[in-house]
């Protein structure tokens, strides 16, 4: 028994690790009041830089920083929009994702088929070792370690630090923080970069160590999965973990099934994904206290401080 | 001296339909640099995109034929983008419309009853009309965003097309091959114009266009739906009931998505196949805020947005640079609209720099 | 490789600006032959549309001077096929070879309108006048990989990655199984669908579940190499296919079924330029060069090296058909009686998985 459990449990963390990075980046973005719809293209553009970073200085870090780069730059094309030019932040979300499958599909043209050749993931020293713990934990690729780095330090960040507090406060009532004279925008548009930068290494993640390829919309709506997420962890890390962590698992188990000969149809278990997304969302913001008491009040609304 | 955005007293109608303009010219200049950038010639890059395309009557047909789906969905997320309704799952909703209208050409497969096609179309309608009704469903009763929910059903309904092409509405004399049979006469759509593929679901596009227009600008129920997206407090002081407009927001666009659905598997696929649009549903979604979510805006808009699909194949063709660079104009030609719009409501002011003190009090600049 | 690609690619673009735009005028008399290849996918450097850009190479090369040949790639299976069909033909290229499934009904409906081009689609069943089809005999390929996973395993699982379940598909899944129980009759073959011809993120999740699951030899019917590189990475065998992946699974790549065109496009071309041209409907395999084995691996041993070798001589000599009787199906019932081997009839509609291989088919 636990040794079929184990390499499920290894590969749902693997899994999850993409949606941790982006929907963390999100979460943070979030907390400061800005809804940036776009993960889904700034994934897709993290992608494409990362993996065409790799392949070309041979370099996977190389790569992982592109990736970061590249999903903080499109953040920014956002952060002009609704943050300087006041558009609708909704609007402007969508337009980003579209133009993320756009751009990302044009420039990975001549890297469509091509193959990064890398090494599997190392086993830590001694930890590596343990029994069951160690293939599921310590046997991973070392950016799901850094995901685990990033976790704690949002963590940290937003409820134990005195800038966490301020950004926070952004989230919740920018007129009240302008009036104290905190940089309302300044603050947005640092959040906004740091959620793109993440979900910039998801997509990276994506395409340099979990695929690791190249393919037009490969994402495949991971980004969205990954603002489900922040709704259905009422805005906590920590919760965000677990989700990303259960979708990993969905996503796996589908696998496993057919692999052990269970008669659905493929295409059913296909869709459990996004059918669990669905499911928990409804659970969660079925109590709308839940939703109200959680969600930065500011959310999605545009700011002009005068 | 510096640059300074000052609110306007009212949102300025000049600049209302300026925006578009200045968008679409800051968006030929882009293409101007990234084609000399790519190493063509820009003008003879512009008239293979912009111009080869559209060169004869057959050009003109195809053109139609991709616009008629995108103006159909897009009027129909029109009305629920002006009620702050987010239906981005269109491409699910037309996916539903063609099994629903499939589903009927199949059932009566063979049959010559003209009322076929009008089966199909009331079908494909009530389909997309469904898979809408879930995320509006989930977001009344327990308050689910609709934007998540409906994006989530797009993957789902593909993958229920999917299943049923490879399973019980296979072709029977198909060699097992994924694809429904093709359907009879009956439950096509007629030609408009011989020797091309333009068909009648094209004049139920225009249809849907000018019932968009009357609905959205001269219906107590569209002035209802624009209030409520603009203002949700003076919506519910006025009694409006919100609940019933996220219903009609979806419901409407589920219709005309459905109905595109219909038109692609009744006019050129002519049967069912494991993918019947190339993303029509979500295409749609930069049509209507091209538009300006005003019918007369997306009709241009979806032209324009076809073109474009139809210029990204000649370049393809005549130019060997990749199909993709539909999508890179499609979401520059976005940006710089949604960008533009600042000009609708606020203007920029020069001033000088010991000004700025007067217009943001803190000096907290940003 | 990289930097070479990306050349490869500016070169291409380079040579498009220098061909021209569509809007040229007609060619003048005793111009080249125009022919027009349509592809499902990006060409890439492995899968089913790098095979078919090698044989339109091979018949460029062969016929130098007396052609000239473009390429669409990435050309959605649907309305847009028929609009870019038309768009081959509309230009005066009178031979166009459409190389997927999804392209059989718009190939037929462009090519009543324009009679006098010829076209060839791969896969399909449907012929017109000026329409005819060609296809290969994967699956006697996967035969002679199976034997070899049959012999190399020590666990008796294999896994298989398959994309659909149709026919040729099946055909491959159960040539395969039969292949490796001839020499192995404890071997048992784990199927699992990923519903995508081309998503290497799936392909490689898939692979790696079956690793997980026991299997030791891979093999897949999708369209990437993310299943030879997963057996590489865990250190098992792999049989690519479509292409040699040996560059991506150095060790695991114990051979390929290959998808060879070159031949075949070189003759319908020459017969379309002498006007001799009278119709193409061929199922080709081992025996007409259409479906070779990659070099085989080292690590294989001399002798089933040499099994190998006799049942690839076996089966292009007609003396072996890797679906003959007795036949059962995993439920148990005969398919086909002792002595009997199966017609191109029955192979074409296959829906069932021989014995040996684990799981139901997926209830279509």
């Amino acid at each position: 028994m636990i040794d079929t459990l184990v390499p499920i449990f290894a590969a749902t963390i693997a899994a999850g690790t993409p949606l941790v990075f982006a929907a963390l980046g999100e979460l943070v973005t979030e907390k400061a009041g800005v809804l940036n719809l776009g993960v889904e293209g700034m994934m897709l553009i993290g992608a494409i830089a990362g993996f065409a970073t790799a392949v070309t200085t041979g370099n996977l870090w190389l790569g992982t920083v592109a990736g970061m780069a590249a999903g903080a730059a499109m953040s920014a094309i956002f952060a002009v929009l609704t943050l300087n030019l006041m558009a609708n932040q909704v609007a402007s979300g969508l337009a980003l994702t579209l133009f993320g499958l756009g751009l990302s599909a044009f420039v990975g043209k001549p890297f469509e088929g091509v193959s990064l050749l890398r090494e599997g993931a190392p086993s830590l020293p001694l930890l590596g070792d343990l029994p069951v713990l160690g293939p599921i934990l310590f046997r991973q690729h070392y950016l799901v370690y850094v995901s685990w780095a990033v976790f704690a330090a949002v963590s940290w960040f937003l409820f134990r630090s005195r800038a966490g507090l301020v950004l926070r406060s952004v989230g919740e009532s920018p007129d009240s923080a302008h009036a104290i004279g905190y940089p309302v925008i300044r603050i947005r548009w640092l959040a906004t970069l740091f959620g793109g930068a993440l979900a910039g290494v998801g997509g990276a993640f994506l395409a340099v160590f979990y695929a690791p390829m190249w393919v037009e919309g490969m994402v495949a709506g991971r980004g969205w999965i990954a603002l489900a997420l922040v709704v259905f962890a009422t805005w906590r890390p920590a919760r965000v973990m677990v989700g990303a962590y259960l979708f990993g698992g969905v996503t796996i188990a589908q696998f496993f099934a057919q692999g052990g000969g269970i008669a659905i149809p493929a295409p059913f278990l296909s869709a459990l994904p996004y059918l669990a997304t669905i499911i928990v969302l409804v659970v969660i913001s079925r109590n709308v206290a839940t939703i109200r008491l959680n969600s930065p009040v500011s959310l999605g609304r545009s700011y002009r401080p005068d | 001296m510096q640059l300074k955005l000052e609110t306007r007293a009212e949102p300025s109608r000049l600049m209302g339909w300026l925006a578009p303009l200045f968008a679409a010219v800051l968006t030929l200049i882009a293409g101007f640099i990234l084609f000399s950038a790519l190493g063509r010639n820009p003008v003879q890059a512009f008239y293979t995109f912009f111009v080869y395309p559209i060169r004869d009557l057959n050009g003109v047909a195809e053109l139609l034929l991709k616009a008629s789906p995108l103006m159909l969905i897009a009027v129909g997320l029109a009305c629920g983008y002006r009620a702050n309704v987010w239906n981005i799952g269109a491409e699910g909703q037309l996916t539903l419309g063609a099994i629903f209208a499939g589903g009927v050409a199949l059932y009566f497969y063979n049959s010559e009853s003209p009322l076929v096609l009008p089966l199909m179309i009331v079908a494909g309608a009530i389909g997309g009309m469904l898979w809408a009704a879930i995320p509006a469903f989930l977001r009344t009763r327990f308050n689910t965003s609709e934007i998540l929910t409906s994006l989530m059903l797009v993957y789902v309904a593909v993958l229920l097309l999917s299943y049923l092409v490879h399973g019980p509405w296979r072709d029977p004399q198909g060699f097992n091959f994924p694809q429904s049979r093709q359907f009879t006469e009956s439950a096509l759509y007629p030609m408009l114009i011989s020797g091309t593929r333009l068909n009648a679901s094209f004049l139920l596009s225009i249809a849907a266009i000018a019932v968009g227009y009357l609905f959205l600008n001269r219906s107590f129920l569209g002035f209802q739906m624009r209030v409520a997206g603009q203002a949700d407090a003076a919506a519910r002081y006025a009694g409006f009931d919100a609940r019933r407009m996220v219903w009609l927001g979806l419901l409407i666009g589920g219709a005309t998505a459905g109905l595109a659905g219909v038109g692609e598997v009744a006019g050129p696929i002519g049967q069912l196949l494991p993918s019947v649009s190339p993303g029509y549903g979500f295409a749609a979604i930069i049509v209507a805020f091209v538009g300006r979510l005003h019918p007369v805006g997306i009709l241009l808009a979806s032209l324009l947005m076809s073109l474009l699909y139809l210029g990204g194949e000649a370049a393809q063709m005549g130019l060997n640079l990749p199909s993709a660079i539909t999508g890179l104009f499609q979401g520059m030609l976005l940006f710089f609209l949604l960008g533009s719009d600042v000009f609708i409501n606020y203007q920029l002011k020069l001033v000088r720099a010991s000004a700025p003190a007067a217009v943001a009090p803190l000096g907290a600049t940003s | 490789m990289n930097t070479q690609r990306i050349t490869r690619w500016a070169f291409a673009l380079a040579v498009g600006t220098a061909l021209g735009s569509l809007a040229a005028g007609p060619a003048a008399a005793q111009a080249p032959l125009k022919v027009g290849f349509v592809y499902v996918s990006p060409i890439g450097d492995a899968g089913w549309t790098f095979q078919h850009d090698q044989g339109r190479k091979e018949m460029e090369k062969a016929l130098a001077g007396k052609v000239e040949t473009k390429y669409v790639e990435n050309v959605p299976e649907g309305p847009d096929a028929e609009r870019v069909i038309r768009e081959f033909a509309a230009n005066g290229y009178k031979l166009v070879f459409t190389t997927s499934f999804g392209y059989m009904n718009p190939t037929i409906k462009v090519a009543q309108q324009f009679p006098n081009t010829v076209f060839l689609h791969a896969t399909g069943y449907k012929t017109a006048k000026n329409v005819g089809i060609y296809n290969a005999r994967f699956y006697e390929g996967r035969y002679l990989c199976g034997v070899m996973a049959g012999k190399m395993t020590k666990s008796n699982v294999a896994g298989y990655v398959a994309a659909f379940p149709i026919p040729e598909v099946l055909q491959g899944i159960n040539a395969f199984t039969l292949g490796m129980r001839s020499v192995n009759p404890k071997a048992e073959v784990r199927v699992i669908w990923t519903n995508s011809w081309y998503d290497p993120g799936r392909e490689r999740e898939a692979a790696n579940t079956l690793i997980s699951q026991g299997a030791d030899v891979l093999t897949h019917h999708t369209d990437s190499t993310a299943v030879v590189q997963a057996a590489e990475e865990k250190g098992k065998y792999a049989f690519g296919y479509h292409s040699d992946m040996s560059k991506y699974g150095p060790k695991a790549e114990l051979s390929a079924t290959t998808h060879q065109w070159g031949a075949f496009y070189t003759k319908v071309t020459q017969e379309v330029l002498a006007g001799t041209w009278k119709g193409t409907n061929v199922w080709g395999g081992i025996k007409d060069g259409m479906i070779k084995l990659a070099p085989i691996n080292a690590a294989v041993p001399k002798d089933v090296v040499e099994l190998v070798a006799s049942k690839e001589k076996d089966i292009g000599a007609g003396k072996l058909h890797p679906f003959t009787g007795p036949l059962k199906d995993n439920a148990g019932k005969e398919r086909l009686a002792a002595g009997q081997t199966m017609g191109d009839d029955k192979l074409a509609v296959m829906d069932f998985y021989v014995e040996g291989v684990q799981g139901t088919l997926p209830k279509q």
